[in-house]
């Protein structure tokens, strides 16, 4: 090395110290990025967490929350109507393949169906252009709570062995009275056709001219509902509203009317837990037809996740918290389910069974 | 003594855009995985086109690379640190390309739609299978740790030409600016007026 380039052994160890310092700093920027200096962020990992079940061991190879379910696949018949909403090609009058996942919202994959009060449904609706809408809706009117946070505030109460929790939540958080109110007095029924199930989020639409409408949507069954009380459905065998669905849709097809309901200026987007007034104008825009049932097992709903921010062109998020946090925690579940494989009955009968 | 001293203007202009993007990405990826707030899926919207940019341009600066090779490291660089420069730049090219695609690929074997913008898509490389999943998604994680760790020592190291070897190492991928100097050397000699 050429004398005029040598520096002084001196500013040799500054310059080393220096370039040192910057490492330490680009690594510690990583490190906090990554949240771990932040131990009051809501992560999808603390999410998940929390939704593990009384006893502490998550369902494994199950999904984390609505774990327990069964696979449908049948068409979306578009009638064309909801093309002046939105731009997106499952609106335009055809048939388009579904795939679904009729579920109970419990974290006990072996659960007797009688005993859960929510219920949901997945969806994945698949258009020519390559293109998916992917859903996922319960049967209660409202979601418990206003806020993701909120959600995870409600796990916390649920898991916890103070008396006092659940009564605290419900007094810091009294949007959840509309939804308890609902589980008490609503009615069951003894179908998972019978069922209404709804977005509760909301979600933009967007035209083809480019007009954005605010929008939630639900699933309205098409047979007639038979209420059936809660202590009856409780002596049911364990399986039955998988095995009543199965019978059903053997003897031909369970149908559903998709009505998407438009907000009114000033209706609010960002709160799952309120209810939008009953005189919004509501559009019928098409039918659900499910056409066969497959158990979870070897079934083609197993590997998806009913992502709700998996949307085609012409539907977009809004300001609702919702979608987003659901998008990572579903993602975190989907990784842990999946990596969890060896542990999922895949030929063996579920345990109930 | 070869006429080509630094790397070509393509090769510093892409080294240079390229970092910024690899390290934006890093960032995004941590930043991402770590929030359930609405940024989250701004965060998985850049995250998408972004590597897949970074892909194109890692072929590309590959191709440009076995065009016009690289200025040869200085003579008096010990043996053990010239393989050390070599094996890191290996692996430097090798995560540009391969992390992106295992993004692609871990996607693509769980069904998601891989959409880059509106309405685009990038098409599904691998079927559905919960073991690709997971095999991938390990390597995801875990690979983009080793690429910061690589790149923070490639900086250790790059900073370590610049300020105490003073080698012309440094400047051979300088930004464009510095004029070209032919000198004796095997390297440019470029002045070197900073001090302290
Ligand atoms: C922040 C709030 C929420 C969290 C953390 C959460 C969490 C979860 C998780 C972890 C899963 C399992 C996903 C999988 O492994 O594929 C799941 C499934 C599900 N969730 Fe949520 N959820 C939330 C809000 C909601 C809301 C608002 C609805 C209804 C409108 C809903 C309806 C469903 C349904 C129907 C499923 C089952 C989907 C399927 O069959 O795969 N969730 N939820
Ligand atoms: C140079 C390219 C890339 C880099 C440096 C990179 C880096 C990262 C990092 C640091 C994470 C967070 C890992 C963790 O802490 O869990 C991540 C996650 C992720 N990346 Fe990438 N990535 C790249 C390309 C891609 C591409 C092209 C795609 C898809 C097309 C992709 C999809 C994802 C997804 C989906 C996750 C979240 C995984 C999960 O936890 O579910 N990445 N990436
Ligand atoms: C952040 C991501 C970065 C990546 C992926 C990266 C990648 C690379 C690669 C692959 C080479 C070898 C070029 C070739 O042989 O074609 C290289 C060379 C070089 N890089 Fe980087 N680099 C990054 C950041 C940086 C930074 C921040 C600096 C400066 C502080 C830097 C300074 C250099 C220098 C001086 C060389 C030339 C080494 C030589 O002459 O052999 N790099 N870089």
């Amino acid at each position: 090395m050429p004398e005029s380039r040598r520096l002084p052994t001196g500013s040799v160890i500054g310059r080393l110290v220096l370039i040192a310092a910057v490492i330490a700093c680009a690594a510690a920027a990583f490190v906090y990025t990554g949240g771990w200096f932040s131990p009051e962020r809501l992560t999808p990992d603390k999410l998940v967490d929390a939704l593990t079940p009384p006893g502490g061991a998550p369902p494994l190879g199950h999904r984390r929350n609505h774990a327990k379910g069964v696979c449908f696949t049948g068409v979306f018949e578009a009638n064309g109507v909801g093309s002046e909403l939105s731009h997106a090609q499952v609106f335009a009058r055809g048939e388009y393949p579904a795939l679904g996942r009729f579920n109970l919202a419990t974290t006990n994959p072996n659960v007797r169906d009688g005993t859960v009060r929510v219920r949901g449904l997945g969806l994945m609706i698949s258009t020519p252009d390559g293109q998916e809408w992917r859903m996922a809706m319960i049967d209660a009117p409202v979601f418990p709570v206003a806020t993701p946070q909120g959600f995870y505030q409600l796990l916390l109460a649920q898991a916890s062995k103070d008396p006092n929790a659940m009564p605290t939540f419900a007094k810091t958080h009294p949007e959840i009275a509309k939804f308890s109110n609902w589980a008490k007095s609503a009615p069951w029924t003894g179908s998972y056709a019978e069922d209404r199930f709804n977005s509760l989020n909301s979600f933009i639409f967007v035209d083809g001219s480019g007009a954005e409408h605010a929008v939630r949507w639900s699933l309205l069954p098409a047979a007639q509902p038979v209420v059936v009380a809660p202590e009856e459905l409780a002596k049911r065998r364990p399986d039955f509203l998988e095995q009543e669905i199965t019978e059903r849709v053997r003897g031909g097809p369970a149908r559903w009317t998709m009505l998407v309901t438009v907000a009114n200026p000033g209706d609010t987007t960002a709160d799952p837990s309120q209810p939008w007034p009953q005189d919004r104008r509501a559009v019928e825009v098409g039918t659900l037809v499910v056409r066969e049932i497959e158990a979870e097992r070897n079934g083609p709903c197993r590997d998806i996740n009913f992502d709700p921010t998996v949307l085609p062109s012409g539907i977009r998020t809004s300001d609702d918290p919702f979608p987003a946090a659901r998008s990572s925690a579903y993602a975190k579940s989907y990784d842990r389910r999946t990596a969890e494989a060896e542990d999922y009955p895949r030929t063996a009968p579920g345990g109930s069974q | 003594m070869t006429p080509i001293r630094r790397f070509t203007p393509p090769q510093r202009f892409l080294h240079w855009l390229m970092a910024l993007c690899i390290l934006a990405m890093l960032f995004i990826g941590v930043g991402m995985v770590s929030t359930v707030a609405p940024k989250y899926l701004t965060l998985v919207s850049i995250h998408k086109p972004l590597g897949t940019l970074i892909l194109i341009l890692a072929l590309i600066r590959l191709a440009v690379r076995l065009r016009y090779r690289a200025p040869p490291l200085p003579p008096d660089l010990p043996e053990p640190l010239k393989l050390a420069a070599h094996l890191s730049h290996y692996a430097l090219y090798a995560l540009m390309i391969v992390m992106p695609l295992i993004g692609w690929g871990m996607l693509s074997a769980a069904a998601y739609p891989v959409e880059l913008w509106d309405g685009v898509y990038l098409p599904s490389i691998l079927p559905l299978s919960d073991r690709l999943h997971t095999v991938l998604w390990n390597a995801h994680y875990y690979l983009a740790f080793l690429f910061y760790v690589v790149i923070l020592m490639h900086v250790a190291a790059a900073l370590f030409h610049a300020i105490i070897r003073r080698d012309g190492v440094f400047e051979a991928m300088g930004p464009a600016l510095t004029r070209d100097k032919v000198g004796p050397a095997d390297r440019p000699v470029v002045p070197l007026q900073r001090s302290g």
